[in-house]
């Protein structure tokens, strides 16, 4: 049965028309009373800012809050390979039903049919938005939009910009956010961590900041509040988010009544950069856009430690164009993933620590030339180079899978509310698009979709139909939660033991990554689950933190971040441990095929997981359900052969 | 092969303590004893601060974020180059292999009058975002477009413009100028915006508004001597201060305001 909180609100009839006809019957308020109100958007990533700017150019007032020195710099900059759209430009059998289709399927089915195919309808206009912004996409000579392939699509449909897609769509939205502060309809608030959410009747009705730089403690009131505040992937301490990603946003709220969706689904990208050493602090990705014309390979014979040049081609295995002819090295990122965990866990790993695979483009540099490749991929080439020393134009780059993005986050409605009223969710923070993986081009589009198109209508809807009670920030529930947040600080701060907090971090990150990540056991998970909660204690009990509260302290950020993050590897361990099946990214060891594919369990699991956080000494939590349907796409097990 | 050393390096670090815009600043020394040549540079510096937290002492505050070269937060002046010796390289992208084994590094944080120092090796670039609030956009706004390929660009134009976009808003142009000017860093945008057609019914008015910005905010003025692209981690073309300084003179002869 349902928790009653968990309904999707999704609209029923033929899908084609399930948005047009919501965008009918939601409630709207009119341009004139629009200034009346007030949004806070936590976040200026490609949600967030696009969010921002269209709310505001439609008259809301704005107040907009980012953790970095400026806007641009949030970590949707970093995102290289490029955004999916219907377009079907290249004329090869595109559509929005077939967008559709291969999103929920590359999901493994565990995504709202309904959200998926707004998605798919809503992404061509993305396109249109970004040229009109001036966003300088890649073109062909006859100066039309150029497009490539990702995976687990067999159609061109990914829209780029060299390998630096992300940095211009954010530059994009971030003109768009500047075109509005200029208006004056957006205040900027740089440099500032929300730390709490203020729950006023029930509803979401302001946040707590702290002042990055000077360590004041600030209240803001509103009439919702937005948050796009990204994905939980530094729980694994290595990944390719940046440094400054953090949960802390969303777990303040979801320790305020919103239900966290599908913690344990993450996704670990095939193509990175492997980790060198111990002091190693992020990992880098390199754009599966890649494999569009690298090849994937690892000896035949184990432990040939060879240099790869002299390894002659009947010596190499081929692997993914082997088992997946009809994809080959574009098969959905889950898949290709666990296959190099597989030949690394077989002792065909490559390079000094032998946990890499080949990513090779001799084939194709001399089909091509090197001046083809490097003009796809110049920028990438030369960031591996400067990493490793090496240079992938003569030598097969080495790469293996890491933790990249996360597909759980706060559960939202087809309005993306979360289950806290008011409160509303979008990017990669919420869970809606993606079910258990998330296909390659599609992060940009789901948060850019959310910021331009979707939450922009879904907030006047709330507005127009909640009945707000007119309060200010001198509200005793904004006292309370200033109070709460002072205190938190002055715990942290006093936090005076012996252990360093990035050595906590890092210890979370080797039982996240060694028990919740590619591949899960029963076992592993309950044994993660002790281990996690033990380095909880021993933070607070033997944590140390540095400095002082009232001034720039980066020692201190990290440590709140680090404690939220001890609690919610806990729950995504429990995720996993609860959901009896393997699907997407999630991979359970005891739920697979004869030939080592994700064995899903549709009888039983055929539902979103939604977390609500038990009050107690001790974070504890209750497992909700919200089922899937699939009228559109059949339920099938997932072949990419 | 990359990525497989094993030796280690001593690194002597003279590092800038500075605890707010008004205080006057010193340097600290201090030595990292195991350096390993695949480090990145902040990864050096993580180690350092890690150092002195465990001997008590107040680690360095300085920003950074991506480390894969493309946020343009982390802003370091390595013996006296901004982003440090190599070229089209951010701070977080420079390895140590870059040096050797007893080599004394000098680290500073950004120095422009525009650029106030928050902390430490933290400046305040809000400058930046200002200039851009003042026109570094086209106004459109959302649900206004007309289908993406309904305006053709011809491909050398895009990529030219791309080139442009491509700045990383980090700064080490100002850093790098003996003027502190913010010209390639604006004209960039100015240029990016004026090489596609969807740029060119603001123009004139966006280079006037930038110009304006740019002046108002205390960089100095551009005397054309190059050291802004010459240390560009993104390789950010001079063509561009000319492109602005074109169509900022034609908005003073041509402005219908």
């Amino acid at each position: 049965m349902a928790h009653p909180k968990l309904n999707s609100n999704e609209p029923t009839g033929n899908i084609e028309e399930r948005w047009d006809k919501h965008r009918f019957s939601m409630k709207l308020v009119n341009p004139a009373n629009k200034r009346k109100h007030t949004v806070i958007v936590v976040g200026t990533g490609l949600a967030g800012a696009s969010a921002s700017a269209t709310m505001a150019e439609l008259g809301y007032n704005v107040k907009t809050f980012g953790i970095l020195d400026s806007p641009r710099r949030a970590h949707s900059i970093a995102a290289q390979g490029g955004i999916n759209a219907a377009k079907n430009y290249p004329n090869d059998g595109d559509s929005i039903f077939r967008l559709f289709y291969d999103t929920v399927k590359g999901g493994d089915f565990r995504s709202r049919e309904s959200n998926v195919y707004r998605l798919a309808q809503i992404s061509n206009h993305i396109i249109d938005t970004c040229v009109a912004q001036g966003v300088p996409f890649a073109r062909d000579y006859g100066g039309l939009l150029a497009n490539r392939s990702f995976g687990g699509a067999q159609v061109s449909r990914t829209f780029y910009a060299r390998g630096q897609t992300g940095q211009q769509l954010l530059l994009g939205a971030y003109s768009a956010l500047n075109r509005q502060i200029n208006a004056g309809k957006v205040q900027m608030h740089n440099r500032h961590e929300m730390l709490d959410v203020v729950v006023v009747g029930g509803k979401a009705r302001g946040i707590i900041t702290r002042d990055i730089t000077t360590g004041k403690i600030e209240r803001h009131v509103a009439d919702a509040v937005v948050l796009a505040t990204g994905g939980y992937g530094n729980v694994y301490y290595l990944s390719t988010n940046a440094k400054n990603s953090n949960v802390t946003a969303a777990w303040r709220c979801h320790k305020k009544g919103a239900f966290f969706a599908n913690p344990c689904f993450t996704q670990i990208h095939p193509t990175c950069i492997p980790r060198s050493g111990d002091y190693q602090s992020k990992l880098t990705l390199m754009s599966e856009s890649l494999r569009n014309d690298g090849r994937v390979w690892v000896p035949k014979d184990k432990g040939d430690k060879r240099k790869p040049n002299d390894i002659p081609e009947a010596e190499r295995d081929y692997y993914l164009e082997r088992i997946y002819p009809s994809f080959g090295n574009l098969v959905p990122r889950d898949v290709a993933s666990r296959q190099a965990k597989f030949r690394v866990d077989e002792g065909r790993g490559v390079g000094p620590t032998g946990e890499a695979v080949y990513l090779d483009f001799l084939d194709a540099i001399k089909r091509d030339g090197e001046s083809t490749i490097s003009e796809k991929y110049g920028n990438l080439f030369q960031m591996y180079e400067k990493i490793t020393d090496e240079n992938p134009y003569k030598m097969p780059m080495r790469i293996y899978p890491a933790v990249h993005y996360t597909m759980g986050g706060l559960w939202v409605d087809y309005n993306l509310q979360s289950s806290l009223p008011g409160l509303h969710v979008a990017g990669e923070a919420n869970f809606s698009d993606h079910g258990a993986n998330r296909l390659g081009a599609s992060a940009l589009m789901q948060g850019l979709a959310d910021g331009y198109f979707v939450i922009p209508y879904t907030i006047g809807h709330y507005i127009a139909g909640t009945e707000m009670a007119d309060i200010t920030t001198d509200h005793p529930e904004f006292a309370e939660a200033e109070n709460n947040v002072k205190n938190r600080m002055n715990t942290l701060v006093g936090l005076k033991g012996s252990t360093h907090i990035d050595d906590i971090h890092r210890d979370l990150g080797k039982i996240m990554w060694n028990q919740v990540g590619m591949s899960r056991s029963k076992e592993g998970l309950n044994e993660a689950i002790t281990n996690i909660q033990t380095l909880r204690d021993k933070f607070w009990s033997d944590g140390r933190v540095a400095g002082e509260e009232n001034t720039k302290n980066h020692q201190l950020e990290k440590a709140g971040r680090i404690a939220d993050l001890l609690e919610l590897g806990e729950l995504m361990a429990r995720d996993a441990l609860a959901r009896e099946e393997s699907c997407g990214g999630h991979f359970r060891e005891e739920h697979q095929t004869p030939e080592n594919e994700a064995l899903r369990n549709d009888e039983d699991f055929c539902h979103v997981a939604a977390f609500e956080m038990k009050e107690g000494e001790k974070p504890s939590w209750e497992r909700h359900t919200e089922d899937l349907k699939f009228d559109y796409v059949k339920l099938t097990q997932r072949s990419y052969k | 092969m990359g990525g497989t050393s094993t030796e280690t390096m001593k690194i002597k670090l003279k590092i800038w303590k500075q605890d707010g815009p008004s205080d006057q600043g010193h340097f600290i020394e201090h030595t990292a004893e195991t350096v390993s040549p695949d480090m990145s540079f902040l990864e050096m510096m993580d180690v350092v601060n890690e150092d002195l937290v465990n001997s008590g002492k107040e680690p360095v505050e300085f920003d950074h974020d991506c480390r894969e070269g493309i946020c343009g937060s982390c802003n370091m002046v390595i013996n006296g180059n901004p982003h440090g010796p190599d070229k089209a390289t951010t701070t977080c992208q420079l390895h140590m292999r870059r040096f050797k084994d007893g080599d004394t590094v000098v680290v500073e944080p950004w120095r422009a009058k525009a650029f106030p120092v928050i902390k430490d090796l933290v400046v305040d670039r809000s400058a930046f975002d200002r200039i851009m609030q003042a026109g570094g956009y086209v106004s459109v706004s959302t649900g206004n477009a007309p289908d993406a390929n309904a305006i053709p660009v011809p491909k050398v134009d895009a990529d030219e413009a791309f080139m442009s976009a491509a700045c990383i808003g980090c700064g080490a142009c100002v850093a790098a100028c003996k003027n502190a000017s913010a010209s390639l860093f604006v004209s960039a945008k100015i240029s990016h915006l004026a090489l596609l057609p969807q740029g060119q019914a603001e123009r004139l008015e966006r280079a006037h508004a930038m110009v304006t910005q740019m002046d108002e905010e205390g960089f100095g003025a551009c005397t054309n001597t190059g050291a802004c692209s010459a240390t560009c981690p993104k390789e950010i073309s001079l063509e561009n201060i000319a492109r602005m300084n074109r169509d900022f003179l034609k908005a003073g002869l041509q402005r219908r305001k």
